[in-house]
């Protein structure tokens, strides 16, 4: 069967790891090739590097991070953060990603969707959908929830998949460091409509939340930082607890 | 040991050549046809999709290669459905090494699959020494029906191949090189087989 996956995400700024609360107030949590590997070592099925610092800085490659990455483990791996042309993502490709997000590039062209499943294929593009919800409507947001768009979340997650989205990386910036659980409403609504894999994001505070996501949510996967970097929840316990729930996970 | 990784296009195919090296070989990546006829090991990666990727391999005359080649030869995801008969992405005509076509997942399942799934029903010693139901790592929208040459099988709605092999041919639809231990077994025991 299927599993569900566990996804450490390792925010990166200047090549180090860091997780922000609401994505402000960043912290140090060390270096991400050496993460990554216990990570591997420990169970996490997937890894998402995300340069959190690219939308607004425009720093395009994280090419020796990710050849260092892929030298050293052997779970897949997603990057993402500023990236705008089918050559950021061939360079990515080519260390050693596995599959790449865009964010604020495809919302500004929406096109770059077509353009890089039409090349490399949709199972290796994943579009992140960073939103808030407002009056009842789920906005999408840019630069890191800091922006809004015109764009409904739904409509635009539909959207990206009839482009060739391989899966959608759905953050919530009203649940965002707060600990108190996915939006497992919107990520439900989201499995129902879509056709392609959806990867909860945003709210991770204890192995209760994963369960519920995965069950209320409908969640594929469910993408969490600190909890896991400042080892809060260790995956293997996660993941008996997950088993334990009647969840399929790797173990 | 001389490792030939065939090099048709853009895509990730640094990993399997570090996977290769975390076993303690080297591999080379190469689309010239001395240097692939005479390797000990062959690696067909996949790379992008079935049509334009099938496109790159006839430009290079590799199409006419890969069929011939009598060292093992290991396809891996899109390479693995390349080596098939046909496949419906692209409507492609494939090199016709594994007597099978390849059809996209309906849509009563999610598509693409991402993620760990497991294998199990083994028939070849690719698999020997790896655990019945071991997880592996999948991502793909296009799957090849169990036929005669299926050594492995999973389950995503239907039972289908995620392994063939065909005497010096196999062809993996998951990734050894990112299936953790468990796809540094199968890898390791290709790299080592006799066929």
């Amino acid at each position: 069967m299927l599993t569900k996956r566990i996804v450490p995400c390792l925010d990166i700024k200047n090549g180090r790891t860091v997780k922000g609360v609401n994505f402000v107030d960043l912290r140090d949590a060390g270096d991400p090739v050496e993460l990554a590997a216990i990570y591997a070592k420990t169970g996490a099925d997937e890894l998402v590097f995300l340069d959190i610092s690219a939308t607004e800085e425009r720093r395009k490659t994280l090419a020796d991070l990710v050849r260092n990455v892929a030298k050293e483990v052997n779970i897949p791996f997603t990057v993402g953060g500023g990236i705008s042309s089918v050559e950021d993502v061939d360079i990515l490709l080519q260390n050693g990603a596995d599959k790449v997000s865009v964010n604020s590039s495809a919302v500004k062209r929406p096109e770059l969707v077509n353009e890089l499943s039409a090349k490399f294929g949709s199972q290796c593009i994943t579009v992140a959908i960073d939103a808030k919800q407002i009056d009842g409507e789920w906005i999408v947001h840019l630069v890191g929830g800091k922006v809004p768009t015109e764009l409904n979340l739904f409509n635009w997650a539909k959207e990206v998949e009839q482009r060739g989205a391989g899966e959608i990386l759905f953050t919530s910036m009203n649940n965002d460091g707060t600990k108190n659980g996915f939006a497992n409403e919107a990520l439900a609504r989201l499995s129902s409509e879509l056709n392609i894999p959806i990867i909860a994001s945003g709210g991770a505070g204890n192995m209760q939340h994963f369960v519920d996501t995965f069950k209320e949510g409908k969640a594929d996967a469910a993408l969490a930082a600190s909890v896991f970097h400042f080892k809060e929840i260790a995956i293997p316990e996660l993941k008996e607890k997950l088993k334990s729930e009647g969840i399929a996970v790797r173990l | 040991m001389k490792i030939v990784i065939i090099n048709y296009g853009a895509g990730n195919i640094q990993s399997i050549k570090f996977a290769i090296e975390r076993l303690g070989y080297k591999a080379v990546l190469s689309d010239n046809v001395d240097e692939i006829k005479n390797a000990d090991k062959v690696i067909f990666p996949g790379v992008g999709e079935a049509s334009s990727a099938m496109n790159k391999l006839r430009e290079s005359g590799l199409d006419k290669l890969v069929p011939r080649l009598k060292q093992p030869v290991l396809g891996i995801c899109l390479g693995m459905q390349l080596m098939c008969n046909s496949t419906e992405e692209g409507d492609t005509k494939g090199l016709g090494i594994f007597d099978v076509d390849v059809v996209r997942f309906t849509n009563e399942v999610k598509v693409p699959q991402i993620g760990w799934n497991q294998i199990r029903d083994f028939k070849s010693e690719l698999f020997d020494g790896v655990i019945n139901e071991s997880y592996i790592y999948l991502v793909h929208s296009f799957y090849a029906p169990v036929c005669k040459e299926t050594i492995s099988v999973t389950d995503y709605g239907i039972n289908y191949s995620t392994a063939l092999q065909k005497n010096n041919f196999y062809g993996t639809q998951f990734h050894p090189e990112k299936s953790s231990d468990v796809g540094e077994k199968i890898l390791s025991n290709f790299l080592s087989s006799t066929k």
